[in-house]
């Protein structure tokens, strides 16, 4: 029983934790990255709950395609470029 | 930074809910009987192991339909507006290969995902996930290997037959149905033995059929939305 309740903790703090990053986070590419960590966390609980039918498309979707959405809608719109965010990284700051 | 306190006001708001919906509720005692009917029920009617699946192709599959009819049409927005190329927002990133850890890594899963993503689909009336699960995985496993290299695109006539093949099955198991005098999408063919690969009658088709339909609407709304952008 206590290595569910750690399991639980560690969760939910993870999942806090991603979601105020996901709101607060510049970088979008991060933000994405966040809420699918955010996904990932709860799909864990699912897991905990007894539904495990949830948790895979809590995983698949939320996770998986969910966050490689958002990065590939934030790439279209310009806000995100793989070729800007590697001259950042030359210059020697991150990007935005 | 109104709208950040906006989102959280909400968020507040959305707890307070909940949180008087569980005061207000004895925790583990739904006021509904019709959960415990389908689980004393569907296991020996319909012969599917997971029960899930069972209720989301047997007992209410005209509602999986709709849910399918919705993805269609979302993946039909999404291409009626991207499908238009050259009126990109930002700048086009050129098609060059991703690097090499990608590279190597999408060989290395592409097989695996193509292999998880059809088990899921395939057992969908054995263990937990079936044709939504396993074909989001599909997706996955077909987009990331135009992601590590932009220029082996697939084609969109190809996916959008596959799409229309696999919703055409769907439908025709359906009716198919109706010919039986049963119901529009009743599941035929017995229920088989419990637990048994070939069981549940046609649900395991059915399955198949939504896993293909899937998988290849948001493969191809995914590879709209990664190509467009390289395009320009």
């Amino acid at each position: 029983m206590a290595w569910a309740d750690l399991v639980i903790v560690i969760m939910v703090v993870l999942v806090l934790v991603a979601a105020c990053a996901a709101l607060f986070l510049k970088n979008l590419l991060g933000a994405a990255v966040a809420t699918a960590l955010v996904s990932l966390g709860v799909s864990v609980f699912f897991v905990m709950l007894r539904a495990p039918d949830v948790a895979l498309t809590e995983a698949a979707i939320g996770a998986g395609l969910g966050g490689l959405l958002l990065a590939l809608a934030a790439r279209r719109l310009g806000l995100w470029r793989i070729e800007a965010q590697e001259e950042s990284e030359h210059a020697g700051g991150p990007a935005c | 930074m109104l709208t950040r306190y906006g989102t959280l006001l909400f968020a507040a708001g959305f707890a307070f809910l909940l949180f008087v919906l569980f005061t207000s509720q004895p925790l583990g005692a739904p006021p509904m009987l019709a959960g415990q009917a389908l689980l004393d029920e569907a296991a020996t009617t319909v012969g599917a192991a997971n029960i899930v699946t069972a209720v989301v192709l047997a007992y209410r599959g005209i509602d999986t339909l709709g849910e399918l009819s919705i993805l269609f049409a979302a993946a039909t927005a999404v291409g009626l507006v991207l499908g238009s190329a050259h009126r990109t927002l930002g700048a086009g990133a050129p098609r060059e290969p991703g690097g090499f850890i990608l590279r190597a890594g999408v060989d290395f899963l592409f097989p695996l995902l193509l292999l998880v993503g059809f088990y899921i689909i395939v057992h969908g009336h054995l263990t937990p996930g079936g044709g939504f699960q396993g074909g989001v995985v599909l997706a996955a496993a077909f987009v990331l290997p135009v992601l590590a290299r932009p220029t082996e695109t697939l084609s969109h006539k190809a996916m959008a037959r596959v799409e229309g093949l696999a919703g055409g099955v769907f439908i025709l198991t359906g009716l198919g149905a109706l010919a039986f005098d049963r119901a529009f999408l009743a599941p035929l063919l017995g229920p088989g033995q419990l637990g048994a690969l070939l069981s549940a009658g046609t649900l395991p088709v059915l399955y198949l059929a939504v896993g293909l339909k899937v998988g290849a609407e948001l493969a191809s709304l995914l590879l709209r939305l990664s190509e467009d952008e390289a395009d320009a």
